[in-house]
């Protein structure tokens, strides 16, 4: 940080192996950006980024490694995919986010960690129910994630609407579920 | 493309809770029209963002084990109401296509060509159509102000979604039109409403919703309609914590679109779950005089 402004040495922390990496796990040209930001002027997070997404492709493009799988943005991308429909060399903008997160949550890089905790409890519901059971999966994650008050204004209408279940619905085939979720993901 | 009137119907994890309303309202207007949805046997959830954010061959197993669940049953269309749910689905078509022995592998069998998905806007839209519709409404609207959210996930990516335009869809406002409603040129269709931050950031959630909100309260719309399950609960269920950050009162309900087109076609309120909405729709929904001796 010089000035208020992140200065990108390009000499420093290369990793040329990082962009072949990230396009061959993406399926995307990367190296194919050239820095047009349309992809930014779409982006309905940008204001919450560390680094706006157009950085985001320049510093794969410099082999950037570290700054890119630690960054906030990766974690806070909605997926929303205007970046993808707007990008003149079609480049699947929003996938290339989606693998980097995949590459961050693999290398034990999570600047999100509650988006992790979240994520890990959803996969436990589908896994011990074969389908999401919404009342217990909110309960854990606030649990986790230490935010019990959280939302906690929210409850009395969802029950007095009778939108949450108390008794999650068993599918027959959760195993097969529970066996498929494990395969994929050991962490669980 | 070929649709029968026979579909499978996955519903989704969301349509068993926070969603209720929609799973009614879709099934009792997709009867209506004569349209048959056969509700998938044993279903599983789809997997949704934390299944790919470990491994998108994860989600494309679970979605695709859903679609198996057609296939065995010899229906080729599968329709869910849920974006999130489509994405999943068309996530594990694209597999099919690009890696047909992987999948098959990870699904114990193949996945036939012919399966595929849509939403239940499309099904509506390309099925049934605003012209016929617009002939078996009981009660329009009377040019009722509303504006149609479209969301992220319906119509892109466009090579994904292959349905109407990825900037500016229109087939939600044709069907809303065909049932009575006005609908405001609503800039902000395929904006984002924040999505899944709900649960971590809801302050992203209420800038991004508040924004549409407020767009809306703008255009002078009285409602607004939706057709996803995340958006509605972003901007419905979360609309008083909108308000209070923004300092202001929208009081806007937020319909799902198979409720509104349910209300026009004479749908018992009750059928429609419209008494779960957070926002009521008490004032905005039109009275429907009681039903007159049939005459035509």
């Amino acid at each position: 940080m010089k000035n208020g402004q992140n200065l990108l040495r390009i000499q420093e922390h290369h990793d040329p192996a990082f962009v072949r990496r990230v396009e061959q796990q993406s399926a995307q040209k990367v190296s194919h950006c050239y820095q047009c930001g349309n992809c930014t002027a779409s982006c309905a997070f940008t204001d919450d980024y560390d680094f706006p997404v157009n950085q985001i492709m320049r510093l794969i493009q410099l082999g950037r490694k570290e700054t890119v799988l630690s960054s906030r943005a990766i974690w806070l991308c909605g997926q929303c995919q205007a970046c993808t429909v707007r990008c003149p060399c079609t480049i699947d903008v929003a996938r290339v986010m989606a693998t980097l997160r995949s590459m961050a949550l693999e290398s034990g890089c999570v600047a999100d960690k509650n988006l992790r905790r979240f994520a890990d409890e959803f996969l436990r519901s589908v896994s011990l129910f074969g389908r999401v059971f919404e009342a217990g999966l909110l309960a854990a994650y606030k649990l986790r994630s230490g935010s019990v008050l959280s939302d906690l204004e929210l409850a009395p209408a969802l029950f007095k609407k009778g939108k949450l279940r108390f008794v999650p619905h068993r599918i027959g085939g959760r195993r097969d579920v529970a066996d498929l979720v494990k395969r994929f993901s050991d962490t669980l | 493309m070929p649709l029968n009137n026979r579909v499978a119907y996955y519903p989704g994890c969301s349509l068993e809770g926070l969603a209720v309303e929609y799973d009614v309202s879709t099934r009792a207007v997709c009867r209506a029209l004569g349209l048959t949805l056969v509700e998938l046997d044993d279903w599983n959830c789809c997997g949704s963002s934390p299944a790919s954010l470990y491994d998108p061959m994860l989600s494309a197993t679970l979605a695709g084990r859903n679609l198996l669940l057609a296939q065995e049953v010899h229906l080729d269309t599968v329709m869910t109401p849920c974006p999130g749910c489509l994405k999943a689905l068309k996530g594990a078509l694209k597999t099919r296509d690009a890696h047909p022995e992987a999948l098959a592998q990870a699904l114990g069998r193949p996945l036939s060509e012919r399966v595929h998905a849509i939403s239940v806007l499309q099904l509506l839209y390309e099925k049934v159509g605003p012209e016929a519709l617009s002939q078996v409404v009981r009660w329009p609207f009377d040019g009722l102000a509303v504006v149609p959210y479209y969301g992220c996930l319906l119509t892109r990516p466009q090579t994904v979604a292959a349905f109407d335009d990825p900037e500016n869809p229109v087939s939600m406002d044709r069907l809303l039109e065909a049932v009575g409603c006005t609908v405001a040129d609503f800039p902000f269709k395929t904006e984002c409403c924040g999505a899944t931050s709900a649960m971590t950031r809801s302050d992203i959630v209420a800038r991004l919703s508040g924004r549409l909100l407020d767009m809306a309260r703008r255009l002078g719309a009285r409602a607004m309609v939706v057709a996803c399950p995340l958006c509605q609960q972003n901007l419905d269920l979360r609309q008083a914590q909108v308000e209070k950050a923004m300092g202001t009162r929208f009081g806007i309900p937020v319909f799902y679109l198979t409720q509104v087109i349910g209300w026009a076609l004479g749908l018992p309120a009750q059928d429609l779950g419209l008494d779960k909405l957070i926002v009521p729709a008490n004032g905005v929904l039109p009275a429907r005089k009681p039903p007159e001796p049939s005459a035509s």
